[in-house]
């Protein structure tokens, strides 16, 4: 008996605990690879997510306070799926921003449609996130992956190459871009020559690259992410493949540029531009750089930083109901953010995306003049 | 007649050409192969003399490719510059550090559970484990241990060319120290005093010790063995493909102890057999198969499954007297 009293105390208290903390508090989700492999993404958006958060909460004319709820998805779509479920479960969370991967993402927004929870998508750029489904709930400030190869493609027109060999890991993030790639240079000037499948954890290129030498290709057009392009850009030495390595916007980090031996002169696709040219950008940096965060904000955290404040514009608006926060996002006028306009398609997709060539010049990803 | 000989010519130089690059494919093949071969003699080792089976042997060549990094990243911070004075620095360092490592796992992990008589798939089971736990241990302790690290290029650069066939001096390099490697345990073990000992606690662990071999030593000298060839091929991989990373030995060490088991478990030529034979299938498989070649290794091990069911002792079927 007397254990039934205490349970039922307990009970009471758990709830009179939440319910006030719900009164004047709004809990946002941010999802992303705040460990692994692509940690130090992860942890950028979530630092910029917060960043969003406590300027909105310093502000005046806000009409509630916020509060973010960070989970790591570790750029594991198991993992994804997991943490995916414990945000869109959890009744307070209103609304999330999430992962940085595009294989977690495409998995994940199952979930999010299933729970009705609004997600906008701030860093995976797989075109099937958006399109390869009708949920409603489903939203992304930043470009698919499709509009870096078209920019890729005009690209490598403008420089006169013509043959190109593909490389490309065989999961949604490079098999999409092999696709996309295919179709745009069956127009243009380019001749695909092979696309090569990879699976994402090779460690050996070798046998690949010669197949790659033989077809005397001008560029190797790398799709995948950082760790396999720095092995696929050592080993084009190895074998003596003089190419032009030129990389999706996956491999954009500094760890590519400490990892190759040979980085320097390595093209990529950048999505957006870099932070500093971007219109929000410098402002930006400088607010980043006051709230004294332990690590670098890196390329993508802008993207973060925009995809929360969007998002914090709509529950303005809506208040804390699911559905309400979902109808209003589908709705935002056009409106200038952090990386440029912001205004959602019918399938929830941002209908502008920059795309900046970017190039290593002595230790830096820099735009290519 | 002009013709003729402009078509001759073109057909000559198709032939170099083809010829150029087929060469290329086998140096590949060759430079994979010796690394596996390295890896699966310490399985065929351990087996052979112990009969177990350890699991974290790739993981140990891990360790032993980042123990080798760290002391380039030591040594370059204070202002060594000599190429050769480094490697040494770093062969030292990463076989000290790997076979500190294989005497810690031997004393403490594999002798206890030998004398208390403990299942092999017990030990199996622990290595397994360890290889795990050693692996997130690099992730984690090494800065950024979680991305692929640069391994310096200190072996002199420069490369034979003909046409498509680009052999590099510093692959020549890292094939020949491969061999030695393999000479050198090969002799240690036919030729010394040790290796004798060796040989004799393999074939009958009670009569060796009736004759007076000290059991324990063996052991923990083999385990030292196996994982100081480990931490070598661990940074002939560093050195030729520049780059490591925690996860490297994962498939290294699935591949090694396929090629040890194809070979014939406990046979020193079976795991060089091994290791040649699955770098050749995987070559294989992208030179001459019509299959995407993201699928080599299906194929490799797809292959080593078949060869399993016709010859389950492996290819050279090991015999009592032939051990180790």
């Amino acid at each position: 008996m007397k254990l039934k009293i205490t349970s039922v105390l307990v009970v009471i208290s758990l709830v009179v605990g939440t319910s006030s903390a719900t009164a004047d508090v709004i809990k946002v989700g941010f999802i992303g690879p705040i460990s692994g492999k692509l940690a130090a993404n992860g942890i950028a958006g979530r630092n910029s997510a917060e960043l969003a958060v406590q300027i909105r909460n310093a502000d005046s004319h806000t009409q509630h306070k916020y509060e973010l709820v960070a989970l790591d998805d570790e750029c594991k779509p198991n993992i994804g799926v997991q943490v995916a479920t414990k945000m869109a479960a959890d009744k307070d969370i209103v609304a999330t921003i999430g992962h940085f991967c595009s294989a977690v993402a495409t998995g994940a927004v199952d979930i999010y449609h299933k729970f009705g929870l609004p997600i906008v998508v701030w860093g995976a750029i797989a075109p099937a996130i958006t399109y390869g489904n009708d949920y409603g709930e489903v939203f992304r400030t930043i470009g698919t992956l499709t509009s870096q190869n078209e920019t890729a493609i005009k690209f490598m027109e403008s420089r006169g190459y013509k043959r190109v060999v593909m490389i490309h890991d065989t999961t949604a993030y490079g098999a999409g871009h092999q696709e996309a790639f295919a179709t745009f240079a069956q127009t243009s000037g380019v001749d695909l020559v092979e696309s090569i499948g990879v699976t994402a954890d090779q460690q050996d290129f070798t046998a690949e690259l010669t197949k790659v030498k033989s077809h005397n290709a001008d560029v190797i057009y790398f799709g995948g992410l950082v760790d396999l392009g720095i092995r696929v850009r050592n080993q084009m030495d190895k074998v003596g493949v003089d190419a032009q390595f030129v990389g999706v916007s996956g491999i954009i980090a500094d760890t590519f540029i400490e990892g190759a031996v040979n980085a320097e002169g390595s093209i990529a696709m950048r999505q957006g531009a870099p932070v500093e040219d971007m219109p929000g950008g410098p402002k930006y940096l400088k607010l980043y750089e006051e709230a004294q965060f332990d690590n670098p904000p890196e390329a993508y955290g802008i993207y973060a930083f925009t995809a929360m404040n969007v998002l914090l514009d709509a529950i303005e608006k809506a208040g804390s109901d699911r559905e309400a926060i979902k109808d209003t996002l589908a709705g935002l006028p056009e409106k200038d953010y952090a990386i440029g306009p912001v205004r959602f398609d019918s399938s929830g997709q941002n209908t502008f995306s920059l795309i900046t060539p970017v190039v290593v010049k002595d230790g830096k990803w820099v735009k290519v003049e | 007649m002009c013709e003729s000989m402009r078509a001759f010519g073109g057909i000559t130089m198709r032939v170099i050409m083809d010829f150029a690059l087929f060469t290329q494919f086998i140096i590949n093949g060759l430079m994979q192969g010796m690394v596996y071969a390295l890896v699966a003699v310490g399985f065929t080792l351990f087996f052979g003399v112990l009969d177990i089976i350890k699991f974290s042997h790739g993981d140990v060549l891990t360790v032993g490719a980042f123990a080798g990094l760290t002391i380039y990243l030591i040594v370059a911070s204070i202002g060594i510059a000599s190429p050769w004075v480094i490697l040494v620095l770093i062969l030292v360092f990463s076989i000290s550090v790997t076979a500190l490592l294989g005497a810690v796992v031997a004393k403490f992990l594999v002798i206890p559970l030998k004398q208390a008589r403990a299942p092999a798939l017990n030990i199996l089971l622990i290595t397994l484990m360890l290889g795990t736990a050693l692996r997130e241990a690099v992730r984690l302790f090494f800065p950024d241990g979680s991305s692929s690290k640069a391994f310096p290029a200190l072996l002199p650069g420069g490369a034979f060319e003909l046409g498509m066939l680009s052999l590099r001096f510093d692959s020549i390099l890292l094939f020949a120290t491969g061999v030695a490697v393999i000479i050198a345990m090969h002799t240690l073990i036919t030729r010394t005093k040790l290796g004798l000992a060796i040989q004799a606690v393999a074939q009958d662990e009670e009569t060796s010790k009736l004759m007076g071999i000290n059991f324990e030593a063996i052991v923990l000298m083999t385990f030292m063995l196996g994982s100081a060839v480990a931490a070598i091929a661990g940074i002939i991989n560093g050195l030729y493909y520049n780059e490591i990373n925690f996860t490297m030995g994962l498939l290294l060490g699935a591949v090694g102890f396929s090629a040890a088991i194809i070979g014939g478990l406990g046979n020193l030529y079976g795991a060089i057999l091994g290791g040649f034979l699955f770098a050749g299938l995987q070559t294989f498989a992208v030179v001459v198969l019509p299959i995407p070649i993201a699928y080599k290794d299906v194929f490799a091990f797809g292959v080593i499954i078949i060869l399993i069911a016709w010859r389950p002792t492996g290819l050279i079927a090991e015999t009592s007297s032939e051990r180790v």
